[in-house]
C-alpha cells in the first residue's frame, strides 16, 4: 500500500467529513463563489457565533462579497484539523497563533500571506512574530485574551484582601483565603486549564526564552529548571480547593461567581461566561505574581485566535480580499460589541466602549514585553495532548513525585520530538 | 448432517451451473466478500503494517520497526493502566454485573409481587446510550453540583467521585453496570421461562434442593443464554469507551486501549503509527476472546 493510497484514502474520509459543507457549497452552483467566501468557522459557542456572524454581515455590506460560514463544535474542529486541512477545507478558517499555526505551516498545508500583510496597520511586532513562519505570514491575528489571576472586587474588599505582587504575598494570600474558607479555585478535568498556572510560573521563574525553547523541545524536562517549576507549584497546592481533577473551568468559574473560592488562574473569557451579565463589572484580576525579580512580570499569556488559509483553498483571491478587512480595526470593533470577553489586537481598535476589565487587559498586554500563547499552542500539538495533559493531571493527583514525573516526560519527549515534521 | 454426500455429488453439480448462477453467485459471495475485505481485513491489515512506522497523517511514513511497540511498553505512562482497566472492566461486568443480573432474572421469574414493574424499571436504563448514562454519572457524582455530594452535605471538603482515580473508575463500572444488568436480566428472563418445568419437577422428586436445582439442572439447560450473555459481556466491556470519554475524554483513572487509540489517532496529536501499534494490542486482546469462544463453541457443536 503506497503512501498516495493512504493519503487518498484519508481525503475520502475528510470528504465524508466535511460533505454537508461540500453539498451545501454545490447549491450554490458554479460560478456562485464569485461574490462568496467561505469561512471554516469553531466558533460554536453562542456569543461567539453570533458576533461573528455580526462581523461578517458588515463585510457582506461593504464590499458587496459574501461570507458562508461553515461552523463546527469547536472540539471537532480542533480534532478532525489534520483531514480538514488535507481535505476540501474552507477558503478562510479559523485557529491559532503561534506554535500550533507554525506546525502546519511547516507541513506545508498553508498559503503564504505576506502580500496581505504589508497592507496591515496597527499590528505589533509581537503579534507579527506570533503570525509568522520562516519570514513568511500565515496568520491575521483577530482578538485575544490574556490569563491573569481573575477574582471579585466585592469579595476582596469584604474581607481586606490586597492584590498580591510577588509570589510571598500571593502564597500568604492564599493560605488566608483557605483559612477564611474561599480557598483557590482550581479545576483540570478538561486536562488543559491547569496549564495556565504551569506556564506562568515558568515564565516568572525561568523566563520566556526558556519556556519557548522548552516547548520546543531544545530543554530537556529534567533540568532542575523545571523541577523548581513544580516544587514551587506545590507550594500553593494546599491552598487550593479540593477535587479539581473532577471539576470543570465552568463550575471553578461559578465557585468564584457565588463567592465559595477567592481568586483563579483564568483565561478572560472564563470566569466572562460564568459571571451573569449584571455582575460582570465585580470582576476584577492582577497579573501573575512576581517569582524572580529578573523576570518580573515581564511576560502575559495572552492566546491570540485569528485566521488563516489553507493550501488547498479554492478560491485564494477572495479569501485574500476577506483577511484584508478582518485585519482591519473596525472589522474587530464590529466583532467585540458582541463579545466583551476578548480585547482586539489592532491598536487602532476603538477601545472607547470598552469595559473596565477589558481595558484593563488591554493595558496588561501592551505593558508585556512578551507575549506567550499557552502551553498547548506553543508546543507540538501531539506531544501537548498525549503527554502533557496526563503529565500535569498526574502531578495533581499526586505531587509529590517530581523526578519520576520529569523522567517521564522527558523519555516521551524524546521519542516525539524525533520524528520529523513534514 | 453427513459430510460425504455432498462431496461426492459436488463435482457433477458444478457443471450444472447456468452462467445465470454463477452470476448470482458471484454477486452474492462477492459483494459480501469485498465488504469484508474493505471494511474489515483492509483497515486491520493497514493498522498492523502502520504498527511499525511512524507517520503524522501529512507527511513521509518512515519505517520505525518495532519501535512503537517498545515504546508504547516502556515509555507511555497510560498503557499499562490501561491494559490493567481493560481488565478489571471485563472481570466486573462478568464476575458481579452479569451474574447480579441473573440473581434478578431468578428473582422475577419466580413471581415476587410487581415483577413486571420490576422488570421494566430494571430495563429501562438499556435504552439510553452508555455516552448518557455518563452524562447522568456526572450529574449525580459530580465534585461540586453533584447530586450525591449534595445529599452528603460535604461541601468544604467533597468526595471527588469522577476525579479521584482510585474512587472514578468504579464509579463508571457501577454505572455501566446499571445498563449492563437490566441487559443481562431480560436475556435470562427469557431463557427462564423456557425452562421446562418438567426438569425442576424430576428435579426435586430425586431429593435435589433449590440450589442444586438451579445450579445443577437449569443453568445447564441455560447453555445457550449462556453463551449470548458471555459474549455480550466482552462486547459491553470493550465497548467501554463511550462512558469514560462522555466523563473525562478517559483520563486521569479511567483511561482504556480504545481511549488511547482515538487520543493518538483522531486529533491534532495524529501519531497514527504509535496508535497502530496500540490498535494492535487491543487487536490481539479481542482476538484472544474470540478464537477461545470459537473453539468452545465448536467443541460444543461436534459434542452435541
Amino acid at each position: 500500500m503506497s503512501r498516495r493510497n493512504v493519503l487518498r484514502g484519508a481525503a475520502l474520509g475528510a470528504g465524508m467529513v466535511t460533505l454537508p459543507a461540500l453539498l451545501s457549497a454545490c447549491g450554490s452552483g458554479p460560478g456562485g463563489g464569485k461574490n462568496e467566501v467561505s469561512v471554516g468557522s469553531n466558533a460554536s459557542d453562542a456569543v461567539p457565533k453570533k458576533a461573528y456572524a455580526a462581523a461578517f454581515d458588515a463585510y457582506r455590506k461593504q464590499s458587496g462579497k459574501k461570507a458562508k460560514v461553515n461552523t463546527k463544535d469547536h472540539n471537532d474542529f480542533q480534532e478532525n484539523i489534520n483531514r480538514y486541512l488535507q481535505g476540501r477545507p474552507d477558503d478562510v478558517f479559523m485557529w491559532f497563533a503561534g506554535y500550533r499555526m507554525q506546525y502546519f505551516a511547516e507541513k506545508g498545508l498553508l498559503t503564504d500571506i505576506s502580500d496581505v500583510w504589508s497592507s496591515f496597520s496597527g499590528f505589533s511586532d509581537a503579534l507579527k512574530a506570533q503570525s509568522t513562519h520562516d519570514g513568511r505570514q500565515f496568520f491575521v491575528p483577530y482578538y485575544y485574551y490574556p490569563w491573569a489571576v481573575f477574582h471579585r472586587t466585592s469579595l476582596f474588599q469584604q474581607k481586606g484582601y490586597q492584590q498580591p505582587k510577588t509570589w510571598d504575598q500571593f502564597i500568604a494570600l492564599a493560605k488566608r483565603m483557605s483559612k477564611d474558607g474561599t480557598p483557590v479555585a482550581f479545576s483540570d478535568k478538561d486536562g488543559w486549564p491547569a496549564m495556565g498556572t504551569f506556564d506562568y510560573i515558568n515564565l516568572r521563574l525561568n523566563g520566556y526564552d526558556f519556556h519557548k525553547s522548552l516547548m520546543a523541545g531544545q530543554e530537556a524536562w529534567t533540568d532542575n529548571r523545571v523541577k523548581k517549576v513544580f516544587d514551587t507549584w506545590r507550594e500553593l497546592m494546599p491552598y487550593y480547593q479540593k477535587g479539581a481533577l473532577g471539576r470543570t473551568w465552568e463550575e471553578a468559574g461559578q465557585s468564584l461567581q457565588q463567592r465559595r473560592t477567592g481568586m483563579a488562574v483564568f483565561g478572560m473569557p472564563h470566569p466572562g461566561s460564568q459571571f451573569p451579565e449584571n455582575e460582570r463589572d465585580d470582576i476584577d484580576f492582577f497579573a501573575f505574581p512576581e517569582i524572580d525579580p529578573q523576570y518580573g512580570q515581564d511576560a502575559v499569556e495572552a492566546p491570540i485566535d485569528g485566521f488563516l488559509v489553507a493550501k488547498k483553498s479554492k478560491n485564494v483571491a477572495a479569501a485574500k480580499d476577506l483577511l484584508k478587512w478582518l485585519g482591519t480595526p473596525k472589522a474587530e470593533d464590529i466583532y467585540l460589541q458582541y463579545d466583551p470577553n476578548n480585547v482586539a489586537v489592532n491598536s487602532g481598535a476603538d477601545t472607547s466602549k470598552y469595559s473596565a476589565l477589558q481595558k484593563k487587559s488591554a493595558e496588561l498586554v501592551s505593558g508585556a514585553r512578551q507575549i506567550s500563547q499557552f502551553l498547548d499552542r506553543d508546543t507540538r500539538p501531539d506531544f501537548a495532548s498525549t503527554v502533557m495533559i496526563q503529565a500535569i493531571q498526574d502531578f495533581i493527583g499526586d505531587p509529590k513525585d517530581v523526578d519520576g514525573l520529569c523522567n517521564s516526560i522527558e523519555r516521551q519527549k524524546k521519542t516525539i520530538f524525533s520524528q520529523p515534521v513534514g | 448432517m453427513a459430510l460425504t454426500s455432498p462431496r461426492r455429488a459436488g463435482r457433477p453439480r458444478l457443471r450444472r451451473f447456468t452462467r445465470r448462477d454463477l452470476a448470482v453467485l458471484v454477486v452474492l459471495l462477492g459483494i459480501p466478500v469485498l465488504l469484508d475485505v474493505a471494511i474489515v481485513w483492509g483497515p486491520t491489515l493497514a493498522s498492523i503494517g502502520l504498527s511499525f512506522t511512524s507517520w503524522d497523517g501529512i507527511g513521509d511514513i518512515h519505517w520505525a520497526g518495532g519501535e512503537n511497540y517498545r515504546n508504547l511498553a516502556e515509555n507511555y505512562p497510560p498503557f499499562w493502566p490501561a491494559v490493567r482497566h481493560n481488565v478489571l472492566w471485563l472481570l466486573f461486568l462478568g464476575l458481579i454485573a452479569t451474574p447480579f443480573g441473573l440473581f434478578l432474572a431468578v428473582l422475577i421469574d419466580r413471581g415476587v409481587r410487581f415483577s413486571r414493574f420490576y422488570q421494566s424499571v430494571l430495563y429501562l436504563p438499556v435504552v439510553l446510550s452508555l455516552a448518557i448514562v455518563g452524562f447522568i454519572a456526572q450529574l449525580l457524582l459530580g465534585t461540586d453540583q453533584g447530586a450525591v455530594n449534595t445529599l452528603l452535605g460535604n461541601r468544604a471538603d467533597p468526595v471527588d467521585w469522577l476525579g479521584d482515580s482510585r474512587l472514578n473508575i468504579w464509579m463508571m463500572m457501577i454505572a455501566a453496570s446499571w445498563r449492563h444488568v437490566g441487559y443481562v436480566m431480560i436475556l435470562y428472563l427469557a431463557g427462564l421461562k423456557s425452562v421446562d418445568p418438567a426438569l425442576k419437577e424430576a428435579a426435586a422428586i430425586d431429593g435435589a434442593n433449590e440450589r442444586q436445582t438451579f445450579f445443577r439442572v437449569v443453568l445447564p439447560t441455560l447453555r445457550p443464554v449462556n453463551v449470548v450473555v458471555g459474549v455480550i459481556t466482552v462486547i459491553e466491556a470493550l465497548r467501554a469507551f463511550d462512558i469514560v470519554y462522555a466523563v473525562n475524554k478517559g483520563r486521569n483513572g479511567l483511561e482504556l486501549l480504545s481511549v488511547l487509540i482515538t487520543d493518538n489517532i483522531i486529533g491534532e496529536a495524529s501519531r497514527i503509527g504509535f496508535g497502530s501499534a496500540i490498535a494492535v494490542v487491543l487487536l490481539t486482546v479481542s482476538l484472544g476472546g474470540i478464537v477461545t469462544f470459537l473453539v468452545q463453541e465448536l467443541r460444543g457443536a461436534r459434542d452435541r
